[in-house]
């Protein structure tokens, strides 16, 4: 058979790409169940981060996870409890919760050592070159900031990726939500700036100015529709 | 199975030919992930392996190929193996995947590879390709894993996430070099172990 006829090339190409589409297919689904774990662990390890715990190691994740994170909950933009399973606010995909008219608005709720509670937000955005999320905890009061944790899919080495830094992320332990009882998101603000309207604000990261922006607007635009249920809780604490 | 010639196959990119010091190729992956030895001995051994997977492949069917689309069915082969690791990696060390994250998916363009389908695997027996994709492997993961432990060293003080360099060493006064964390002094460390490559093989040295 001539090897460089038309129809040759052209079975050859076809062949070899559906073999090699059945193999890869194959891969991914047998891998499937690890891989969804392993992206589950992560965010378990993350929502930990925020209330400013590691896991010791990495397969007492679950563990850990389920000693500290005691409840979780859907509110709606009212502030009404509308679920109140952890599963529930663990299942939601914040990328494409924050794209729907309708957000669910999941909270999950932790339970530290010294017997405290943390509310636990999480947050969805855009940073310069992809999104960018993370999870914010509030103190009961429903207006202190008890921790952050930010993280990013594709942000600038050395730059917009230092979100994910603790010394970046540190800046926002005990920063308010409110001033004089409005919302007040955190700004954050190139150093030596103060936003205009008296909120609390952290220093952005030097050449970082659209990744620092994002976290900002992410803070913002995130907390903003917990604001019914966060007023329910300083209103709670209060009494 | 191991005859003179598959023995210098296998052997000779360690050092004569190595495919980074010598062909300079790969330099790329080699500033990127060398900040850290985990990632640096996670991405050898990944490039290893599609390097290998992909020769033998290649090397099976030589005969079949249309020299016309070579390229593209080579591409598709390296990008599918490519994938594959990928997959690995995130359902096995899911740490070490978000860090080589971009890089991992880059090893479709990484010259070395391409160039050893193209140079070898599409003339010899699969045996021989096996051997030369494990070889050029091994010379890339050999400066990968030097330069991240001279960087890794220097740069935070700990080999594999470990302390090495004692806290009293701290205490008086000692501070971890922060260049050496950042891609430019991956060149200059790869600059200075060709350095030391060339001044002790005379036959590398180009004329002036």
């Amino acid at each position: 058979m001539n090897k460089n006829s038309n129809i040759y090339q052209i079975l050859y190409a076809a062949i070899m790409v559906v073999l090699v589409g059945a193999v890869l297919a194959l891969v991914y689904m047998s891998l499937k169940p690890r891989q969804d774990e392993n992206i589950a662990n992560d965010k378990r390890r993350q929502i930990l981060a925020a209330v400013h715990i590691a896991p010791p190691t990495e397969s007492e994740t679950g563990a850990t996870f389920d000693k500290y994170v005691t409840g979780g909950m859907l509110v709606d933009s009212l502030g009404a409890v509308v679920d109140t399973t952890r599963k529930a606010a663990f299942e939601v995909d914040m990328s494409k919760n924050v794209k729907q008219a309708q957000r669910q608005l999941p909270v999950f709720v932790c339970t530290l050592d010294d017997g405290s509670t943390k509310y636990v937000i999480p947050l969805y955005g855009a940073g310069l070159w992809g999104p960018i999320w993370g999870y914010a905890a509030v103190d009961d009061n429903g207006n202190t900031v008890y921790g952050t944790y930010f993280t990013h899919s594709g942000e600038t080495p050395g730059l917009g990726a230092r979100i994910t830094e603790p010394e970046f992320q540190k800046q926002f332990d005990g920063k308010e939500l409110h001033k004089e009882g409005a919302f007040k998101s955190i700004a954050v603000m190139k150093k030596g700036q103060k936003p205009l309207d008296g909120s609390d604000y952290v220093d952005a990261i030097s050449g970082a100015t659209i990744t620092s922006r994002g976290v900002g607007d992410m803070l913002e635009q995130c907390i903003k529709y917990y604001e019914p249920f966060l007023k329910q809780l300083s209103n709670r604490s209060n009494q | 199975m191991l005859s003179k010639r598959n023995k210098e196959v296998l052997f000779n990119p360690l050092s004569k030919d190595n495919p980074v010091l010598v062909q300079i190729l790969g330099i790329c992956s080699t500033l990127a992930v060398t900040v850290k030895l985990e990632p640096a001995i996670v991405m050898g051994l990944s490039v290893i392996t599609v390097m290998a997977f992909s020769n033998v492949i290649i090397s099976l069917i030589r005969k079949t190929i249309p020299t016309t689309i070579r390229i593209i069915v080579q591409l598709v082969v390296v990008a599918a193996l490519v994938i594959v690791v990928q997959q690995f990696l995130v359902a096995y060390d899911y740490d070490v995947s978000l860090q080589l994250n971009v890089f991992i998916g880059l090893i479709i363009t990484n010259c070395i590879l391409m160039g050893r389908l193209e140079a070898f695997a599409l003339n010899n027996k699969p045996w021989p390709s096996f051997l030369d994709g494990v070889g050029n492997g091994l010379g890339y993961m050999l400066i990968l894993v030097i330069v991240a432990f001279f960087r890794e060293l220097l740069g935070s003080g700990t080999l594999l996430g470990y302390q090495v360099i004692p806290q009293w060493c701290y205490d008086h006064g000692y501070m971890d070099n922060g260049m050496m964390i950042l891609p430019p002094m991956a060149l200059i460390t790869v600059a200075c172990i060709i350095w030391v490559q060339r001044a002790r093989n005379k036959d590398l040295q180009e004329q002036a």
